[in-house]
């Protein structure tokens, strides 16, 4: 075991699962030489050539289309969005054809090919590079989206998102590429895409929240308990697509309550979808109504102001609050 | 400082092998074996026929809408350098060309007829299924290109697309890639004058579309669309060049869209007649039947027989069709495929469908 930070798991999940199987092939804007903006890929292209870690020209659509091809062929191309605000560009493809090769070949063909893009604010950076539209994709039937939340089951993600038969949007959140350490095994490890996991247990209290989120969520939890003397229970989803419902469902039931935190914009966003399938699953289990705490339906402000965009912890205990005493 | 022109080694031939009355340039005639000529000669057939017969239906109300490619029809000379395990990479106007490759022409009925089903690519056949929007497929040519290459494999892949296509970014992009990474392509454009009511000279203002080749560093032909020698030609040498490793070509072939975009289209508002009359007299197959008599592979009662041939083969793929059609396929298909196993939200969503199917079927059943 050794202590990594999410940049270095995702290298590990990168370099294994190269080693293991040839048809991997990374490519992306500064994935080769410079190791990606972020050094997701870092030494990459040492061990494995130019040849199979890639430096493409500039271009989104074209960087989708060329991986749909790879993977229409049987490589099991990874590529990099350098920022999820520039993965417009790629939409056009992943929703035109990489979400209905395999459909519209009649299950001849198929797409395992991943969209790694790094997501989310409180960066400090600039326009396009902070944004959280992780609906678009979770929306477009033939699309997984994965976001991981922590160096450990990053890795065990990424790797089960290079072994899906179908293609993966997997956004990385920036907040927490190196904001912190965990012990990552060596050995292999994978997680099922389309499971969440319950990352705090609790029995007054749901909160229901992913990626970059996860920390303040955790933090607000902390201090309900501490505060309050309410015991939160914190579901990390994992995955936006499939949503794993089962989950979220059965600790909902069991507390009644429920508060969802993504920074994305609220309508619309994945966290409507989840208050619909409590509406519809679990409305007479309900205590309260269920409560959003979102980015606003704004462009995400430059950084001077992003701190009050972005849901912290103050803002989630005040929502846990009145969801309680409600 | 200077200002002084820099020396650009471009050139963009133009490539025309077969005149209007059929005769071929001996110089430049591709030596084509006999036949090859034939089987050539007989897909144009029957692909004109089967768009023929598709335009009947399709203003019968039997299929929907579609685009016929009458006019179009030697593209098949390109499709026939391909070797089977290449790749054919083509939009929705190359029905002839994967009809060459092995499609079958209920498949083709099936998948205008609002039918999933004709979408289905069977086991070994190396064609992706046609691509509606404009451009975006050329990338895949590229993709599945690299990934032959680095597989250390001979195939090629060839990509269709039309003029207007070329104003589209994913068409630069893939040209772009392609040629960068010197992958084993051979981009065709399929000019044929008009991108529904645009006009070639408002698509773009390149005198031709060839020399957008040469901003990419690769070679660029234009090449007589209608005249199959001449594709044969620059297809071959485009494909040799490919698989030899000398990377990509963008053959540009002068068509003629003989018909309308689509069956919904009508281009009388924006096209003059004596235009399309002009290029009557280019037909491709008309050339090309001209020239096969010249050789004396060919006569009118050969053409004859042929044509009926041809016909009963359609006649019989429509009773195929029929077939299939005549026993209602199953809604709850439309959740096939989605993934390569159904996640709980789609098995849920199938299962609804399937209830609402089940109460409205029953009182049938009981009455």
């Amino acid at each position: 075991m050794a202590k990594m930070t999410m940049v270095q798991a995702l290298n590990l999940a990168l370099a294994q699962e190269m080693e293991k199987d040839d048809g991997v092939v990374v490519l992306g804007e500064d994935v080769g030489v410079d190791g990606g903006v972020f050094r997701v890929t870092d030494g990459l292209i040492g061990k494995f050539g130019p040849e199979r870690v890639i430096d493409t020209p500039l271009a989104e659509s074209a960087l989708a289309g060329v991986a749909i091809g790879m993977a229409l062929y049987g490589l099991k191309p990874v590529c990099e969005m350098q920022f999820a605000g520039f993965s417009y560009f790629a939409f056009h493809q992943m929703e035109s054809h990489a979400a209905r090769l395999r459909w519209r070949s009649g299950g001849r063909f198929h797409v395992p090919m991943v969209l790694r893009a790094p997501y989310g604010g409180g960066v400090r950076a600039l326009e396009h590079h902070s944004e959280a539209r992780e609906a678009y994709f979770a929306h477009t039937p033939g699309l997984k989206m994965v976001i991981p939340s922590g160096p450990r089951n990053a890795r065990a993600l990424l790797v089960s998102a290079i072994r899906d038969p179908d293609p993966v949007v997997f956004f990385e959140p920036t907040a927490i590429y190196r904001a912190f350490r965990e012990e990552v095994p060596e050995e292999e490890e994978t997680l099922p895409v389309g499971k969440s996991r319950v990352a705090r247990p609790g029995g007054d209290i749901t909160f229901i929240s992913y990626g970059s989120m996860m920390p303040p969520t955790l933090e607000a939890a902390s201090k309900l308990a501490e505060e309050d003397g309410v015991e939160a229970e914190v579901i990390d989803l994992l995955s936006i697509s499939p949503l794993d419902d089962e989950l979220f469902t059965r600790s909902v039931r069991k507390t009644g309550r429920a508060v969802l935190v993504h920074e994305a914009p609220r309508s619309f966003g994945p966290g409507a979808e989840i208050v619909a399938r409590l509406v519809e699953k679990s409305f007479l289990y309900l205590e309260a109504p269920v409560r959003r705490v979102t980015g606003f339906d704004v462009v995400i402000p430059l950084y001077q102001r992003e701190r009050e965009y972005l849901p912290g912890v103050g803002r989630i205990v005040q929502a846990a609050r009145e969801t309680l005493n409600f | 400082m200077p200002r002084k022109e820099i020396d650009l080694t471009c050139r963009v031939e133009y490539l025309s092998i077969l005149d209007e009355d059929g005769l071929a340039d001996a110089a430049l005639d591709p030596a084509m074996p006999g036949e090859l000529l034939l089987k050539i000669h007989r897909a144009m057939l029957l692909a004109r026929r089967f768009d023929e017969r598709m335009f009947a239906m399709q203003r019968q109300g039997r299929i929907g809408t579609f685009a016929p490619v009458k006019g179009q029809e030697a593209q098949i000379a390109a499709a026939a350098v391909l070797e089977p395990d290449d790749w054919l990479v083509p939009s929705f106007r190359e029905t002839p060309s994967e009809l060459w490759r092995g499609k079958s022409m209920e498949s083709v009925l099936l998948l205008y007829g609002g039918y999933n089903e004709g979408g289905a690519i069977p086991p070994g056949l190396k064609n992706l299924p046609p691509s509606i929007p404009v451009g975006s497929q050329t990338l895949h040519a590229v993709g599945l290109a690299y990934a032959a290459r680095y597989r250390k494999e001979k195939q090629i892949a060839m990509s269709f697309f039309g003029d207007g296509a070329t104003s589209e970014g994913d068409f630069h992009e893939a040209l772009n890639f392609a040629s960068v990474f010197q992958a084993p392509v051979v981009f065709i454009c399929q000019n044929n004058h008009w991108a529904i009511s645009l006009p070639r000279s408002k698509q773009t203002q390149s005198g031709t579309i060839a020399q957008k080749a040469v901003a990419y560093g690769m070679p660029g032909l234009q090449v007589d669309g209608n005249d199959v020698l001449a594709m044969y030609a620059a297809a071959r040498e485009a494909a040799d060049r490919a698989r030899s490793g000398g990377g990509p070509t963008l053959i540009e072939a002068v068509t003629y869209r003989m018909s309308v975009h689509t069956t919904a289209d009508d281009p009388k508002k924006y096209r003059r007649e004596e235009e399309v009359q002009e290029w009557v007299k280019r037909d491709p197959i008309a050339r090309f039947q001209k020239y096969l008599a010249e050789k004396g592979l060919l006569s009118p009662e050969k053409i004859a027989a042929l044509e009926e041939d041809v016909k009963s083969e359609i006649h019989a793929a429509e009773e195929r069709w029929v077939r299939f059609t005549e026993k209602a396929p199953d809604p709850l298909d439309m959740f096939d495929h989605a993934f390569a196993e159904l996640p709980a939200h789609l098995l849920e969503q199938s299962e609804e469908l399937r209830r609402e199917l089940d109460q409205t079927r029953s009182p049938h059943e009981n009455g």
